[in-house]
């Protein structure tokens, strides 16, 4: 009686072998590392990690090892984090024309933990330090951009035709074409129709006026939608990419929002800037002949704008730009070689290149200036309800003479700082927005709170664990031991799935693992009691074994399900902290009950089964 | 053999205390009910919006000094507090928007005016902002959550016993959710995501507790062919009282570890747990059972159904 076959053995035993390998790789320490990226326009290439290496050497910075990683990228590992600062250092100053470089952490682990593709958990910010943002896109805003094209498309449209329209306007997400009689109106609606497949016409009349209703379908809409939220996040990718942040995470969160999670970033200030800025520049023609005066009086002459200056000074620009920011290809920071100031340089693409050369060749002698746009968004409570304001805000930021053609590339001065410059020319870079947007939420956490916040973890790990395990001895003695076995193994395997799922561990997510050990024991404490009473009752031992294990059973399945309802429920309305601790939670549940079930009545099995028993410790 | 070191002999008449279980968990229930309605609750950031910021010192700093160097820089109206020690204070501000991007940038602001007060000797440990409608959100995200597991758990008990258990479960987590959060909103303990996780993990937990003693009713009324309803409900509990004490009691210990080792930011949370926990224990025997009494359980609702047999089929 109470003997496991051997495959049963086997299997629990197997499980438990599994799991002890995919939880060793926590064991290893971290190793201060770099991760090395190519520059725009080069690649890492065979001679890469051998220059690297080189140019370490030459500083006398020790290198602990170099290796590629997927992806195009290498990862150097050092010993301390001094070299590691000191390596960063070397190779921006040395070879910064080349790779671009970010501070992280790698797990030193053997090659052939490497080769299996075994990892370690994965920490979350509030554990390792770092910058968690979420980001909500003005969707409404985007609408509008949409509407605000097709109007200008259907406007080109019906004029390319020669098809006659009185007005053309705007009403939320339609718009409003009038014509003068029925047959133009029907003529220009048969063109339409024909070229925007994808909005809806409605012709009616409306007091005497022949009118064309185009209007945005919802399918059409919500295209539009996912086109922006999509657009962003490859904007934002690219910003964070360029800003040197190893491991950074950004991911869509439900209909509108954005998160982005980036690790032991250390300055949240200027991230929140460029991750939020839609800064753009665009290059006019200043209006020399129209009157500065009445255009500040509100009376601007016919195609040209009133802007101003950064020092306040009234200036009129034509209305049709030359090139935009979405013509530039690529721009980098520097100084100009004549005066000093800092410059951005600025590529354009073939199009913009083109325009820019016949007019800055029509118009040698005669001043341009650049336009720096800036969208700026407001949250202000009004009743309570908080309404949301988009403020577009131009400045013209330099006003220069054109002296020759301009080319493809060529530089631009007037901004404040070099800071400035330099963020200017990473946001050229990485493309604009394609909606404005607004941080909503922000999470940072300094890397001295991880530490602390890993220490107080561990340590109340370790004391609740050894709380429960010294009791258990002490109440169940040897049923007990095997309990607390159970327990250490399924502290183990909830640490493997978390390695194998790649989950990310967090405080709340800690919180979850230390709740489990407490409610891990349940199930055994069910069965023990279960198998006192049993004997109470007059039963034999070997048959009390086995009826208490039988008995508590139902009761266990009943008592753990209704917890994983719970931890279900969390996980799908939680956020960030709530989600951390469901995934734990779960996890630990699930592994409990094979732990504290089979893995506990295997070892009672081996202790106690098939032999002829008088009493149990128990 | 004897059992010296258990508990189980015991045979306490619970049943006859539900009477005077009843009364003094409606007075409780009431007194909860009242402060969460006229008190409400201190909601923490995650609810209300709004930003916190933590520094820690390299020395020993005073708050009044903090809040004038904070005022100089246009920053009044800020909550500041010791966070843990005297080198370590957290600073509370409501949520702003009459200026440009002003809840978003507040901390970057706050940061600086603080590091030159301090000529550097501070380090930004944590920051939180969330703005107005996220904390709408999660505030009605929190209730939602609350609020299906509940179903979920009542359509379960439903299906695997019978209603009378379901609604006597319910009730209890529903008791158990309402004293927890009382608590937390009579003595204005600050309420945030952390602590909504907490009492969610009450649920589960309580619930828990609960099933335990139903399953014990259900199967000593199929059991015993004697015996009146409260009998048998009280012998299930004086039955697997043993198991309540001793799980209650492991779960507590590794709470009491964590409420005082696992930081400042998981206290609330262990706090609910711990206060939710003994108040399950309690619900379990004096108000979900009590309510299966008094809904009119009788040994025919008990009887097995046909399919029962199969389902519960021992594994090993």
């Amino acid at each position: 009686m109470n003997r496991y076959p051997l495959w049963k053995n086997l299997l629990i035993l197997g499980v438990i072998l599994v799991g002890l390998l995919l939880a060793w790789p926590n064991l290893y320490s971290q190793d201060p590392s770099i991760e090395i990226t190519a520059a725009r326009g080069h690649e890492i290439g065979e001679a890469s990690s051998g220059e690297i290496k080189a140019a370490l050497e030459n500083a006398k910075v020790p290198l602990k090892g170099i290796e590629s990683l997927e992806g195009g990228k290498l990862l150097a590992r050092f010993d301390t984090p001094g070299e590691q600062l000191r390596g960063q250092e070397t190779i921006e100053r040395t070879l910064s024309e080349r790779y671009r470089t970010a501070l992280t952490q790698s797990a030193d682990l053997p090659g052939w933990m490497r080769w299996l593709g075994l990892n370690q958990m994965s920490l979350g910010l509030d554990l390792r330090g770092g910058i968690h943002v979420v980001i909500d896109v003005d969707m409404e805003a985007a609408l509008e951009q949409a509407v605000e094209r097709y109007s200008g498309d259907l406007r080109t449209l019906l004029r390319e035709d020669k098809i006659r329209y009185l007005t053309l306007t705007r009403d939320g997400a339609n718009i409003l074409i009038r014509f003068e009689d029925a047959a133009t109106r029907d003529a220009g609606e048969k063109k339409l129709k024909r070229e925007f497949r994808e909005l809806d016409f409605q012709p009616s009349e409306e007091s005497g006026a022949f009118v064309l209703r185009a209007g945005l379908p919802e399918t059409e809409q919500q295209k539009i939608k996912d086109f922006a939220l999509q657009q962003n996040i490859t904007t934002l990718r690219n910003r964070v990419n360029a800003l040197g942040v190893a491991e950074p995470s950004i991911a869509r969160q439900g209909d509108r929002r954005i998160v982005v999670e980036l690790p032991g970033a250390q300055d949240p200030g200027r991230l929140k800037d460029i991750l939020g800025a839609t800064a753009t520049l665009e290059y006019r023609l200043v209006d020399t002949e129209g009157s500065v005066a009445d255009a500040v009086a509100g009376r601007p002459p016919v195609g040209s704008k009133l802007y101003y200056e950064r020092n306040g000074t009234p200036i009129l620009l034509k209305r049709r730009g030359i090139v935009t920011g979405d013509q530039i290809t690529d721009a980098s920071a520097g100084f100009d070689s004549q005066s000093g100031s800092p410059a951005v340089f600025v590529n354009l693409d073939g199009q913009g290149a083109r325009r820019m050369r016949d007019v800055t060749t029509e118009n040698v002698g005669k001043p341009m200036a650049v336009v720096f746009i800036e969208n700026r968004t407001t949250t202000q409570m009004v009743d309570g309800e908080p309404v949301k304001t988009t403020r577009k805000v131009e400045e013209v930021i330099s006003v220069a003479t054109i002296r020759e053609p301009f080319g493809r590339r060529f530089q631009t001065t007037g901004l404040d700082s070099s800071n400035e410059a330099h963020d200017t020319a990473l946001l050229l870079r990485s493309g604009a927005l394609a909606a404005p947007i607004e941080i909503v939420e922000e999470r940072t956490i300094g890397p001295s709170l991880g530490q602390d916040n890993i220490d107080q973890g561990l340590e109340s790990v370790m004391l609740g664990l050894g709380l429960v395990l010294l009791f258990m001895a002490v109440y169940y003695r040897v049923f007990g031991l095997v309990a607390n076995l159970a327990l250490v193994v399924n502290l183990v395997l909830t640490i493997a799935v978390l390695s194998m799922l790649q989950a990310t561990l967090t405080l709340p997510g800690i919180a979850g693992i230390v709740l489990t050990i407490g409610m891990a024991v349940d199930a055994n404490v069910l069965i023990y009691e279960r198998i006192r009473e049993e004997i109470r009752n007059g039963n034999s031992p070997q048959a009390s074994i086995h009826a208490g294990y039988d008995k508590a059973f139902s009761t266990i399945v009943d008592a753990n399900v209704t917890t994983l309802i719970a931890a279900v429920v969390l996980f799908s309305f939680g956020t960030g902290p709530v989600k951390g601790f469901a995934v734990t939670l779960f996890i630990g549940i699930v592994t409990s009950m094979f732990t504290a079930i089979l893995g506990s009545r295997a070892l009672i099995n081996l202790i106690y089964g098939g032999r002829r028993l008088n009493k149990l410790a128990i | 053999m004897t059992q010296k070191r258990t508990i189980n002999q015991l045979n306490i008449d619970f049943m006859r205390q539900r009477k005077a279980a009843a009364w003094l968990s409606g007075a409780v229930l009431l007194v909860c009910l009242l402060s969460i309605v006229f008190r409400g609750f201190d909601f923490g950031l995650d609810f209300t919006g709004g930003t916190v910021i933590e520094l820690g010192y390299a020395q020993p700093t005073e708050l009044s000094d903090v809040r004038t160097a904070l005022e100089t820089e246009g920053l009044g109206g800020a909550t500041i507090q010791y966070f843990g020690s005297r080198t370590d204070i957290l600073i509370r501000l409501a949520p702003q928007g009459d200026e440009e991007d002003a809840s978003a940038k507040l901390s970057d602001r706050v940061f600086a005016a603080l590091s030159r007060a301090a000529e550097g000797q501070v380090e930004l440990r944590r920051v939180e902002f969330v703005g107005p409608q996220v904390g709408e959100e999660l505030r009605e995200q929190g209730g939602l959550a609350v609020l299906f597991s509940l179903i979920g758990i009542l359509i379960y008990v439903a299906l695997r016993f019978e209603w009378r258990f379901a609604v006597g479960a319910v009730v209890a987590l529903v008791h158990d959710v309402l004293f927890t959060v009382g608590v937390f909103s009579l003595l204005q303990i600050p309420f945030d995501l952390t602590v909504l996780a907490a009492v969610l993990a009450v649920i589960g937990y309580s619930l828990n507790d609960t099933i335990v003693i139903f399953d014990r009713v259900r199967e000593n009324f199929r059991r015993l062919r004697k015996g009146t309803v409260i009998g048998i409900i009280n012998s299930s509990i004086n039955e697997t009282l043993s198991r309540t004490i001793v799980t209650s009691g492991t779960t507590l210990l590794v709470l009491v570890a964590l409420y005082f080792l696992g930081g400042e930011t998981i206290n609330g949370f262990a706090l609910a747990l711990i206060i939710g926990i003994l108040v399950g224990t309690y619900s379990t025997i004096y108000v979900a059972t009590a309510i299966v009494v008094w809904l009119g359980l009788s040994r025919d609702d008990l009887l097995p159904v046909k399919k029962e047999g199969a389902e519960l089929d021992p594994m090993p």
